[in-house]
């Protein structure tokens, strides 16, 4: 089915062109980087982790909501999701390849990243999440090369990719809780140690993957002749709804516990993110940019007028993803390191080679979508007769 | 995948051949890189210089021959058990101490880096970063 | 018949994986080998030894953040700790706080005048339940039978995961190498290289050489270094007759570093 990628118009080969250019920007980067250090970063002694990790946590999201799609079809036969299955599966695949190149970036010493495994150290929740990312990678490539090849023929798949969809299923829950316990488990990082946390990035998750997808989506419908479906879209849809409602009520949770209970370890991150401490707050306004999309996304989404006219639902995920980014890849990291454990105020912004290096994996696994998501139109198409 | 099948035996031919046979003598041509880039460019191989001292003591902590094959081995193994277990003295087989440290005991020895190490690393293109951390130079001579 | 190209690419697919799969295999063989193989080592003649080393400081006999300096700046010497000009990149094994940083949950604003102004002199605090140690990933830090959590820096792959670990700010990262910001290397000790954690190690490399920890000697006494579980060392007779107090006890990592204040 490689052979699918190949076959493109001018647009097509435009777009990859492009993404390649960007993704040598980024590399070049990336070498000044590695002789340099990461001290080309915005990242500092008391913010020891920013943007590539923040990137990474989002992604995980994004890859962990193809069981949205997996689920209702698998469990509960919902037989319309069968047709977009696929794309699900495939931009969890890319997302993850996004997350690993985010951890890689991000390492001071990346050639001796196999030490994870010459050294396993169970009692890291780094370690554990090298194992989820990795199986989940695998799993999600494997299954939706078969079964799309299984179509391609006209033929069942193998019975033991059935096997590998249900282990997936659980697989793509715990990815993200993983990716949260590396923070909630942290004693002294009062931000993060919230037990409400694996919970609430699942949500917003469940709400971003979902809103790309709609996104992609009717891109697909747009540039192709496969029509990913109405009714899909529409399921989906509410899956975001519920998403985005779950993700801004925990956060709600959050905030009650934080100033409620008022014990500054928990509640200086948040007064710095939406309000600013000791005269720094880089990130106010983009936090409240962020409350502001999501509340608008859950007017818009909740009320089935607007939730069934797509170019307003094309609005909607477009407010729901950029809140949910500015959220985690944005607030997350850095407001759990601001204020330090010995109560600095630090503040961290990106450098630019930062930034450039970011999109160039941002581009990367673009490519890996573009490429991926043609197999899979392509193979529809010829399914289809059009 | 089985479209092919309804061909007879007497179609058989080679699709694209020229591109397919172009293809592979590119791909031998770069595959054989090294080999040709580096013809008739081979230089002597190395022989470590020792010291005065070096050569005095006639002996390092193992036979030269094993030296010569295993020092890589043996100073990862000197760093696991003294960066982990802090088990600083190394005794050989004939029961002899040595403090286990690649700057304050064996260059104290081979002070001669350049030539005791770097002329063989440059010339088995190996680049170990000992050096990135552990100083060179332990005593001015 | 026509199956055979097919059938040709297949066995060549395999075997070209099965020829290089070889060499990788026979690689990570020797690894293992190495990772399992002790030699005949043993610690130096003459180590101090501990079940576990604490460190009691004595504030009431460091007033001033004079009284400090010959401490740190012993410790960074010895141990090439690079100095910054960029604070972000800024590395420090051992350095003074305010009573409000270093003990931000004692803090409140009826401070006794002293304590309020008081230096305190702050340093890893050799946990003996520490996060860092937890969150490592291939155990590059860990602890030492001695109770010492200790660095490898062969071993770090620089994801600062302890970093995030440490609730005492006690970790730093080589955001670029080090060596043009050190000035004057002490040859007797190696610098670090850019993209690994460093932090301060109770001066082990002292203690198997039978000396005390280079900030208790330069402190007249008033840093006092030894075994926390003999009844009999000195620590636990200032632990007997001082209250003292330590950092963020409340986190359950079990800091080995003590103040009298």
């Amino acid at each position: 089915m490689l052979e699918l990628a190949l076959k493109g118009s001018k647009r097509y080969y435009g777009w990859i062109a492009g993404l390649l250019a960007v993704i040598g920007v980024g590399f070049g980067c990336y070498l000044w980087q590695l002789s340099f250090g990461l001290g080309i970063t915005g990242m500092s002694r008391d913010v020891s982790w920013g943007f590539y990790i923040a990137q990474f946590t989002f992604l995980v999201g994004v890859a962990a909501s193809a069981v949205m799609l997996v689920l209702p079809y698998y469990l509960h036969h919902y037989k319309a999701f069968g047709r977009i299955t696929i794309l699900g599966e495939f931009l969890a695949v890319s997302s993850v390849t996004m997350c690993v190149l985010f951890i890689v970036v991000d390492l001071g010493q990346p050639m001796r990243l196999l030490n994870v495994m010459l050294y396993p150290t169970p009692n890291s929740v780094l370690f554990w999440d090298m194992i989820v990312l990795n199986g989940y990678l695998f799993l999600n490539i494997i299954i939706g090369w078969q079964v799309l090849q299984g179509e391609r023929n006209g033929v069942a798949p193998p019975k033991w990719v059935k096997t590998l969809i249900y282990i997936s299923i659980p697989w793509a829950v715990s990815i993200h809780t993983v990716t949260a316990f590396l923070y909630c488990g942290l004693p002294g990082r009062g931000f993060w140690l919230t037990a409400i946390l694996a919970p609430r990035f699942l949500a917003s998750a469940f709400a971003a993957g979902p809103a790309f997808l709609i996104l992609l989506c009717l891109l697909v419908r747009k540039l192709t002749k496969f029509d990913p479906g109405k009714e899909q879209i529409q399921t989906l849809a509410k899956i975001v709804t519920y998403g985005i409602i779950l993700n801004v009520f925990f956060f709600l949770c959050e905030v009650f516990v934080v100033f409620y209970s008022k014990i500054p370890e928990h509640m200086d991150h948040m007064i710095y993110l939406f309000k600013g401490l000791h005269g720094h707050g880089v990130l106010v306004p983009w936090m409240w940019t962020s409350i502001a999309l999501m509340v608008f996304s859950i007017i818009l989404l909740v009320n089935p007028f607007t939730r069934q006219k797509e170019g307003i639902l094309l609005v909607a995920c477009l407010c729901v993803f950029f809140g949910t980014w500015i959220d985690k890849g944005l607030g997350m990291i850095s407001g759990g390191f601001v204020p330090s454990p010995l109560h600095y105020v630090n503040e961290y912004v990106p450098t630019a080679p930062e930034i450039a290096i970011t999109i160039g994996v941002y581009a990367t696994g673009f490519l890996v979508l573009t490429l991926l998501f043609k197999i899979a139109t392509s193979v529809k198409e010829e399914l289809e007769g059009v | 995948m089985s479209q092919n099948n309804h061909h007879d035996k007497e179609e058989k031919k080679m699709y694209n051949k020229g591109e397919v046979i172009t293809g592979l003598v590119l791909f031998a041509v770069i595959f054989a890189f090294p080999f040709w880039y580096n013809m008739g460019k081979a230089a002597p191989v190395p022989e470590p210089v020792l010291t005065e001292q070096a050569k005095a003591a006639k002996e390092c902590i193992k036979p030269k021959a094993l030296m010569k094959t295993d020092h890589m081995q043996i100073l990862n193994d000197w760093r696991n058990s003294v960066a982990r277990d802090r088990n600083r003295i190394y005794v050989n087989s004939s029961n002899k101490e040595f403090d286990m440290s690649l700057s304050n005991n064996c260059l104290d020895c081979h002070s001669n880096k350049a030539e005791f190490c770097d002329k063989c690393h440059t010339y088995a293109s190996v680049s170990p970063y000992c050096w990135d951390c552990h100083i060179d130079k332990p005593k001015e001579k | 018949m026509e199956n055979s190209r097919r059938t040709f690419l297949k066995i060549a697919g395999i075997s070209a994986l099965g020829l290089s799969a070889k060499p990788v295999l026979d690689a990570f063989a020797l690894d293992i080998d190495m990772l399992n193989k002790k030699i005949n080592a043993a610690p130096k003649n003459g180590a101090l030894t501990a079940k576990r080393w604490g460190m009691v400081i004595d504030t009431r006999k460091l007033e001033t953040e004079e009284a400090l300096k010959p401490m740190i700046e012993v410790c960074h010497k010895i141990h090439n700790v690079p100095v910054h000009e960029n604070k972000r990149h800024e590395i420090k094994w051992i350095w003074e706080e305010g009573f409000k940083h270093a003990f931000p949950d004692l803090e409140h604003e009826y401070v006794n005048e002293r304590v309020e102004h008081l230096p305190f002199l702050v340093l890893c605090n050799h946990c003996k339940d520490a996060p860092c140690v937890r969150a490592c990933p291939t155990k590059a830090t860990f602890k030492q039978a001695d109770g010492i959590v200790a660095m490898d820096f062969h071993r770090c792959i620089g994801c600062r995961f302890c970093m995030a670990a440490c609730p005492y700010g006690s970790r730093s990262f080589n955001f670029r190498d080090p060596r043009p910001f050190i000035a004057e290397i002490n040859k007797k000790y190696p610098t670090r290289m850019r993209g690994v954690v460093e932090k301060c190690n109770f001066c082990s490399e002292r203690l198997d050489e039978g000396l005390q920890p280079a900030c208790v000697e330069a402190s007249n006494g008033a840093l006092v270094f030894g075994d926390l579980e003999n009844p009999e060392s000195e620590v636990r007779q200032l632990l007997k007759t001082n209250y003292t107090i330590r950092r963020k006890v409340a986190l359950g990592t079990g800091p080995s570093v003590y103040y009298i204040v």
